[in-house]
């Protein structure tokens, strides 16, 4: 099924919903990755908003946005536990190692690096997050084991082995 | 009965590697021939000891931690020791959980059954005394109900603490044809974690918390706003939401009592001001989530333009507990006006970090002493924040200050939502400041000028004075402006940025190279 296709369907299915919007977005992300920007006209015909309501929307939360992102989404916890046991190197270190900045992706696709704001695992900070999967305790050489581990089972996922 | 051998799933356990833990116990009682089950529980909360593996037989229940995928093989030798009646003869065994120091010195009433067993099962949580609370709720009216929760003295442990009982008797009195119970999962503060634990653990608990906050104002629709941070969480309370349905805890005509309930859970997409209970509200409404005006407080005019009870999930699951038990019991803890228990969250530079379920009054220092051992670091602790990003950072003259909304409120601080991170002597406290603008300018909604403006502006006068441009002017400039950011503003996203600014300027001047008052 085609792109449009498939956004045509998901606003049918949350149309109705009240307060519909957030979980029809987040939908449309799990499915494609991001929201297209082809996505704005029919959600707004859909929930019977103006284009600039649902562009709104889209560009107010962090979750949320137009732009393609890489295969795996790696986010390093920036709040204050995690500072306090060193995130701000992680963060540096990162950025150098993958030769990206927060928000950009990597040239290979594998990834698009994000700050984010708790995880909520204060206890054994500094934590990083790899698509739904929390890491405790992080420091460099161990953010190193996650890319190279990550790398492994993206390839495997490429070559469908998964 | 069944020897069992415990695993936990929480989020913590499993970013420490419950996961490969659990599936090495597996494979060696599968090898082993030896005759136990494997139960994935929530977390005790200790989480320096995660991943805590337990043993259940019949002598009771013991601990070993931390358990790491090579320690397996040595668990497992000693658990059969165990089995034997022998002793365990284990570098990593903890002994009698419930001994554990950590856990033997709380008070646990809304985490009472955190760790215990699969948060899933109905059938534990029921063995546990859950569901009490809500078939006593059955039993009253809602003003019945109302006035229980005004006994226990309850408050609001979101952050604000407003009294429970209050906003729930505005909810009620309020005639209205629908109206709506939302429970605010959306834990953004650093260093909080007990949302989550609860959610992950015991997750029955907040539904039974709402189910009886539906009953006691008329509502017959919940939403739980759940932050998009938290999947594990989001995981099991859709899980936990399915079984109560199915087993008739929650849908139409509960309990046979003629009332209908309905619950579900709406992922935030990760927007740190939607804890703001209004700006909450616009985001479950499907907007941007920009902060409300009060009045209208979301008592009387709330989601969708109707009466609304918003909660905390540890307030809700707190209800759950008071019916069950008596408000009377709940109100017998803690100190003024501070009842019940406060479930502190000790995080960041610690030794011993986790979660502390304790009555008000306790001090700082007996929690990071005591409970904590010190920091991770094994440095000297230099500053507690307490009460999330909006919290002031607290230096060693006042941690002595016990654990009471007033007291707090005394020293220019608050509790909040009961998290406290620790900083070691190597901490920047300007740079901490300066994250505190920052981070205001990320998460600023926009609405009001001096928090959408003034935490850029911010930024840049702690710039300039850490890097000595007109230091005088720009200390004064920074207080004028966070005055202005203080006064200004509607919610406390820009009316409390500047606690932790000013005091890491107040009692931690040096680090903005202010240490020779000479120069200024």
């Amino acid at each position: 099924m085609d792109q449009s296709n498939y956004i045509n369907d998901l606003v049918e299915q949350f149309k109705t919903l009240p307060g519909g919007m957030l979980p029809l977005l987040h939908a449309i992300k799990h499915k494609v990755g991001h929201i297209p920007e082809s996505a704005i006209d029919p959600i707004a015909k859909g929930l019977n908003l103006s284009r600039a309501e649902v562009h709104g929307v889209i560009s107010f939360y962090h979750d949320f946005n137009t732009q393609p992102k890489g295969r795996n989404i790696v986010q390093i916890c920036r709040a204050e536990a995690c500072q306090s046991m060193g995130s701000r190197h992680i963060e540096t270190h990162a950025k150098q190692s993958l030769g990206i900045d927060y928000g950009e992706v990597t040239n290979d696709g594998l990834l698009t690096l994000e700050p984010v704001y708790c995880l909520g695992n204060c206890a054994c900070s500094p934590s990083v997050r790899i698509n739904d999967d929390i890491h405790a305790r992080v420091d460099s050489e161990r953010f190193d084991q996650l890319i190279v581990d990550l790398k492994k089972q993206d390839s495997r996922l490429l070559e469908g082995d998964l | 009965m069944r020897v069992q051998l415990f695993v936990p799933q929480d989020t913590t356990a499993l970013a420490l590697g419950a996961d490969a833990v659990a599936m090495a116990i597996a494979k060696g009682i599968t090898s082993r021939g030896l005759d136990i089950d494997v139960v994935r529980n929530g977390s005790r909360g200790m989480f320096w000891l995660e991943p805590l593996v337990e043993l259940k037989t019949a002598a009771g229940r013991v601990a070993f931690g931390s358990v790491n995928v090579t320690d397996v093989e040595s668990v497992l030798d000693a658990v059969e020791r165990c089995v034997a009646g022998e002793e365990a003869n284990c570098p990593l065994f903890l002994g009698a959980s419930e001994s554990i120091d950590y856990l033997a010195k709380q008070q646990r009433l809304t985490f009472k059954r955190s760790g215990i067993g699969d948060p899933l099962c109905l059938k534990n949580y029921q063995k546990l005394h859950g569901f009490k609370g809500l078939e006593k709720a059955l039993t009253m009216s809602g003003q019945q109900i109302v006035d229980e929760v005004k006994t226990s003295g309850l408050r609001g442990r979101g952050g604000a603490a407003f009294p429970a009982g209050i906003k729930w008797q505005t909810v009620l009195n309020a005639p209205a044809e629908q109206k709506y119970i939302v429970c605010n999962a959306d834990e953004g503060d650093s260093g909080t974690f007990a949302d989550r634990l609860l959610m992950e653990s015991d997750p029955y608990q907040l539904i039974e918390g709402m189910v009886i906050a539906g009953l006691a104002v008329g509502a017959n629709q919940g939403y739980i706003y759940l932050r998009s941070e938290y999947p594990v969480a989001h995981n099991i309370m859709n899980q936990a939401i399915d079984n109560a349905t199915k087993a008739g805890f929650l849908g139409k005509n509960i309990g046979d009592s003629g009332s209908d309930f309905f619950l579900e859970v709406r992922l935030g997409a990760g927007a740190y001001i939607c804890g703001e209970e209004t700006s909450l509200l616009e985001s479950l409404e499907g907007k941007r989530g920009m902060v409300r005006a009060k009045p209208p407080l979301p008592a009387i005019e709330g989601l969708f333009g109707m009466p609304t009870v918003v909660n905390n999930v540890l307030t809700l699951g707190a209800v759950a507990s008071i019916l069950g038990e008596g408000a009377t019991k709940y109100k017998d803890f803690g100190m003024g006006r501070s009842r019940g228990t406060l479930a502190v969250q000790l995080a960041g530079n610690i030794k011993r970090g986790g979660l502390i379920e304790l009555a008000f009054g306790v001090t700082l220092r007996q929690i990071v002493d005591d409970f904590g051992a010190g920091t991770f670091s094994g440095r000297p602790i230099k500053a507690i924040q307490m009460g999330g990003p909006l919290g002031a950072f607290l230096p060693e003259s006042q941690w002595d200050t016990p654990l009471d909304y007033e007291a707090f409120a005394a020293i220019k601080a608050m509790i909040g939502h009961g998290g406290i991170v620790v900083f070691d002597d190597t901490a920047d406290m300007a740079a901490q400041a300066r994250f505190a603008m920052e981070f205001c300018v990320v998460e600023s909604c926009g609405k009001c000028t001096p928090c959408r403006i003034g935490s850029t502006r911010g930024v840049e006068v702690i710039d300039r004075i850490v890097s000595n441009q007109e230091r005088d002017n720009n200390l004064i400039l920074l207080h004028e402006l966070c005055d202005t950011m203080e006064l200004g503003s509607l919610c406390a996203m820009g009316g409390m940025t500047p606690f932790p600014v000013r005091s890491a300027l107040t009692y931690f001047e040096e680090d903005f190279g202010l240490s020779s008052r000479g120069d200024h």
